[in-house]
């Protein structure tokens, strides 16, 4: 049985229509708040009722969020939202899937479903809020933390590895790559609504500050006195500049990267000039993930890194059934029946 | 020549050979042709785990036991009236299972010294050249010489013209029970029709194994079973897989929902897989997952969406599905977890079967998690069983777990199949709006029987939010309030007692109402337990049968029927699972009978043990 989708009504929605009565019960100050704030302000937008939304969410402070959306939600269990989301789509192809997860629910316990989602393609849209941090379970360090990291549980620093999650997400095929930040709404507007009209499995990052127990990780991106150093912002069809004048741009020498100022002798013409639907450039803005401590190091890109066209798994699904019904009458009786019958008088 | 045909009754044939030998199609096709004929049958297919284990050594032996009778029959025997032994180790690990007097048809290429040593025989030991096998009647021919000399003509390798060995086998059988191979010969059509090679050279095979029979002057004797005088009616055979899968689609045309399978791979419930996966006409969708989790949480993902959520696995997949079941016990969707149980614990025996999943059904989960739990006790009875676990998950909104086992998974009989009209209707209703009265919509608002709404996304004005937080009554919002907790915990456990107002009521499978001994079942242990209380009847005990479906909740009357007997005796291939719950719930002092060695439990064994349970015959007992 499936529902059909009512036509777009005529009535406007508002963020307000996207809020529950629920009390919002994230740590005052959290980065999470201007996340729920810039997805109220979205959906209305988009021109899809409100019935036929569904966000899933795992487990984790990020994973309250389904509670807080007047729409149809799934607070789930830890790191299945992606495979729970999967099933979803492929019965449901007609709604718009939101899942909302954190770097430890689809990393680390759910980081097997995170891969197989992207790989599949199924037409979903992954909001990752990225804290570097275990909040929920009182601050122990995530699969993102930095190496050294004291923490709770490595209070001798951590010796993990962290993961670069775009990079992972490129390696599983993903289909729509980009990152944004809590502390930049309009950015972050932008590439939700990004997310949503991508056709596929959309990845977007999002830098959102713990202030409790990770407070400050990514403020030297989001913070006016650094931001503009630090952070690169990625646009379709233009160079790769940054800085507070945009003065600095960034060069491709070969597979080197060589960060010049445009106003020592460099024109604009010698830059970089962003293409979305290039896989391998992709594949080394992912890589601009210098510790930014570090001297000489790279910013930070920001925005759309990576866009592919590539069948969705519900669309494929759905096709392969009708070309199955085309070409064989479903009939009950037959089929218990079979090929082989006696008869006992 | 003079040929004798003599008529018997009852007749056990186990092929056994190497892995690569190609026993399983060999059995199932001389199944299929049984079949046919009308004997009612049983079988039971035995392979080892590996694929291919080292060929001519004892691991690596496939074994298909088929039982065919002129009788009622229900289950695939307890020893062989013959054995087809197709090298050294097949006839070493089937000997013990042999009658005194069966009949071993050998072949003797698979007895030369390589294979003699492989099967661990003594330097310079020969079975069927040496006075072992005094007693039994010793067919040797050189299958593989024949067989290659059948195919002199066709320009293929030595290596493929031993591949149709199992087909000259298959025709000198057919030869010996008097029958027709058209069936074999259409199946090998359809199977290498686009091979013509192959299909010409496995065709010469059959039938130079026939006419070996045929014209060799050493064979004087044909066999014949008779037709089974079994209820009339149309009947096909089928596997419990099989039919379990057709059970799903069934109860999918019935109830008009969509059936979702997200599984992953793991014997012995693959087949399931396989099977769904050709029936995408009836709309089915299926879903191979990177893991069991996420083949139940896409199951799940699936039913909030308003699809029949199915999830296939084994023990080890239960295990890793346990967090999920709780969600969907959480959440209260309708979900089928099916799980074909194998040996365990951990990896356990893979290819061999046992019941030792009931516990975990039961009790498996975090917290206070009832869950239904429904069985199936014969390969066609998968189809019904399934069918009443997607009915109650449907109409209860519950997940429902299902039990099968590897022996029926894989095991065949014959099964007169329904109609699609007389499938009982399957109740399915969204909330498709608020009713009257109702201001917004209250998620874990109940009716009757405790089962709350499904209301699924799409559905304007009843958006709502779930998960697996303790929620508030009624609304479903969060709730850590502990009066609160305490009333959800109780309702979830009453919704799910409540079902057993829905189901019917516990039946005897055969002998008196009330009398010495109870032999209580569940699962495949049905055809045994049917076989050994029926021949006790016969003797004169006083003993009776019944045989569960439903294990969670039992059928209302269950304590009824259990304080009947002085004595419930409840046989288990495990440790004694069923009986810890019987006692629990029912304080009786039931009896078991445990095998664990991965086999089914033999009908000599059981009425053996009820023997001793039971003093003396009784003149009441019932005939």
């Amino acid at each position: 049985m499936e529902t059909t989708t009512a036509p777009a009504p005529n009535i406007t929605l508002t963020p307000k229509d996207f809020a529950t009565d629920q009390e919002v019960r994230w740590c005052p100050g959290c980065g999470d708040y201007s996340i729920l704030a810039q997805v109220q302000k979205v959906m209305p937008t988009l021109g899809i009722p409100r019935e036929n939304f569904a966000i899933i969410s795992g487990i984790g402070c990020s994973s309250r969020f389904p509670y807080y959306m007047n729409v149809f939600g799934m607070h789930s269990i830890h790191g299945r939202a992606t495979a729970i989301a999967s099933g979803l789509k492929a019965a449901r192809p007609d709604l718009s899937v939101w899942i909302v997860t954190g770097d430890g629910d689809s990393l680390s316990i759910g980081g097997n479903h995170t891969i197989h989602l992207l790989r599949r393609n199924f037409d979903v849209n992954i909001l990752l809020f990225n804290n570097q941090i275990y909040g929920l379970t009182k601050g122990q360090y995530s699969p993102t933390s930095e190496e050294n990291k004291i923490t709770k549980s490595t209070p001798y620093g951590s010796i993990d590895h962290p993961f670069n999650p775009l990079a992972l997400a490129m390696g599983a095929d993903a289909t729509f790559i980009a990152r944004s930040m809590d502390r930049d709404p309009k950015h972050l507007q932008t590439m939700l609504s990004r997310s949503h009209a991508h056709h596929g499995a959309s990845f977007l990052e999002i830098y959102q500050n713990c202030n409790i127990f990770n407070d400050g990780a990514f403020e030297v991106f989001t913070e006016k006195s650094s931001k503009a150093n630090e952070s690169l912002f990625l646009e379709h069809g233009q160079p790769l500049v940054f800085g507070a004048n945009k003065e600095k741009g960034i060069k491709l020498d070969g597979f080197n990267l060589i960060v010049v100022n445009l106003n020592e002798g460099h024109s604009v013409d010698e830059l970089w000039v962003h293409d979305e639907s290039d896989l391998y450039k992709a594949q080394i803005l992912t890589r601009m993930f210098d510790d930014p401590k570090l001297e000489h190091h790279l910013p930070r890109p920001f925005g759309v890194f990576y866009q592919a066209i590539r069948p969705t798994y519900e669309d494929m699904l759905t096709q392969q059934i009708q070309h199955a019904k085309d070409k064989k009458v479903a009939d009950l009786d037959k089929l218990l029946r079979g090929n082989e019958v006696w008869n006992i008088a | 020549m003079e040929r004798k045909q003599e008529v018997l009754q009852d007749v056990v044939i186990k092929f056994a050979g190497d892995s690569g030998d190609g026993m399983q199609l060999t059995g199932t096709q001389f199944t299929n042709n049984t079949a046919l004929l009308g004997s009612d049958l049983s079988t039971f297919p035995d392979f080892p785990a590996e694929i291919r284990a080292p060929q001519g050594t004892l691991p690596g032996v496939s074994g298909y036991q088929l039982r065919f009778s002129s009788d009622s029959i229900y289950t695939p025997g307890d020893s062989l009236d013959v054995l087809v032994a197709m090298n050294a180790a097949a006839l070493k690990t089937n000997l013990k299972n042999l009658k005194k007097g069966g009949k071993i048809i050998v072949n003797t290429d698979g007895f030369d010294t390589k294979n003699l040593r492989l099967a661990n025989y003594p330097d310079g030991v020969n079975p069927i050249e040496d006075e072992s096998l005094q007693g039994y009647e010793v067919i040797g021919m050189d299958i593989t010489k024949m067989t290659r000399e059948a195919l002199k003509d066709y320009q293929m390798g030595t290596k493929e013209k031993d591949r149709a060995k199992n087909m000259f086998v298959l025709g000198f059988l057919y030869w010996m029970y008097g029958r027709d191979m058209n069936n074999t010969e259409k199946f090998l059509e359809e199977k290498f029709g686009r091979k013509p090679d192959i299909l010409e050279s496995n065709l010469k095979a059959l039938r130079a194994g026939y006419n070996y029979g045929d014209t060799t002057e050493t064979f004087t004797t044909q066999y014949k079973v008779e037709k089974a005088k079994i209820e009339a009616g149309s009947y096909r055979s089928i596997m419990g897989n099989q039919a379990l899968a057709y059970g799903l689609i069934a109860a999918s045309v019935k109830s008009g929902l969509t059936i979702f399978l997200g599984t992953y791979p793991i014997t012995p419930a693959s087949d399931i897989l396989h099977e769904l996966s050709k029936q995408k006409n009836f709309g089915i969708k299926t879903f191979q997952a990177e893991d069991e989790i996420a083949g139940i949480s896409a199951a799940i993902g699936a039913s909030y969406g308003g699809h029949l959520g199915v999830t296939t696995t084994s023990g080890p997949g239960i295990a890793l599905k346990s967090e999920a079941m709780g969600l969907a016990m959480m959440l209260e969707i309708p979900l089928v977890i099916v799980d074909v149980q194998r040996g365990g614990p951990s990896t356990g025996l893979p290819t061999k079967t046992e019941q030792s999943d009931l516990l975990q059904a039961y009790y498996g989960r975090n917290g206070e998690s009832p869950i239904p739990v429904i069985s199936a006790s014969t390969p066609s009875d998968c189809f019904e069983a399934v069918y009443e676990a997607v009915r109650i998950a449907v109409e209860h909104m519950t997940p429902v777990i299902f039990l099968s086992d590897g022996y029926i998974a894989n095991g065949a009989e014959p099964w007169k199949y329904p109609s699609s009209n007389d499938l009982r209707t399957i109740h399915v209703s969204y909330k498709t709006e608020l009713g009257h009265g109702e201001t917004k919509f209250q998620p874990y608002q109940r009716d009757e029987n405790l089962v709350r709404p499904w209301a699924i996304p799409g559905t304007a004005g009843l958006e709502h939010r779930i998960g697996g937080l303790e929620k508030e009554n009624i609304t479903g919002n969060v709730s850590y309030d502990p009066e609160n907790h305490q009333l959800m915990v109780k309702i979830r456990q009453e919704k799910v007692d409540k079902i057993a107002l829905n189901i019917p009521e516990q039946t005897l499978d055969n002998g008196p109402e009330k009398g010495d001994v109870l032999v209580l079942g569940w699962g495949s242990t049905y055809g045994v337990i049917k076989t050994a209380v029926e021949s006790l009847l016969k003797e004169g005990y006083s003993v009776a049968h019944a045989h569960l479906r439903y294990l969670r909740p039992f059928p209302r009357n269950l304590g009824e029927i259990l304080r009947n007997y002085k004595t419930v005796l409840i046989p288990e291939i495990n440790n004694g699972q069923l009986i810890k719950i019987i006692r629990d719930q029912y304080l009786v002092d039931a009896k078991g009978y445990n095998k664990i060695m991965g086999i089914p439990i033999t009908k000599t064994e059981l009425v053996e043990e009820i023997k001793q349970l039971t003093s003396s015959r009784t003149a009441t007992a019932s005939i």
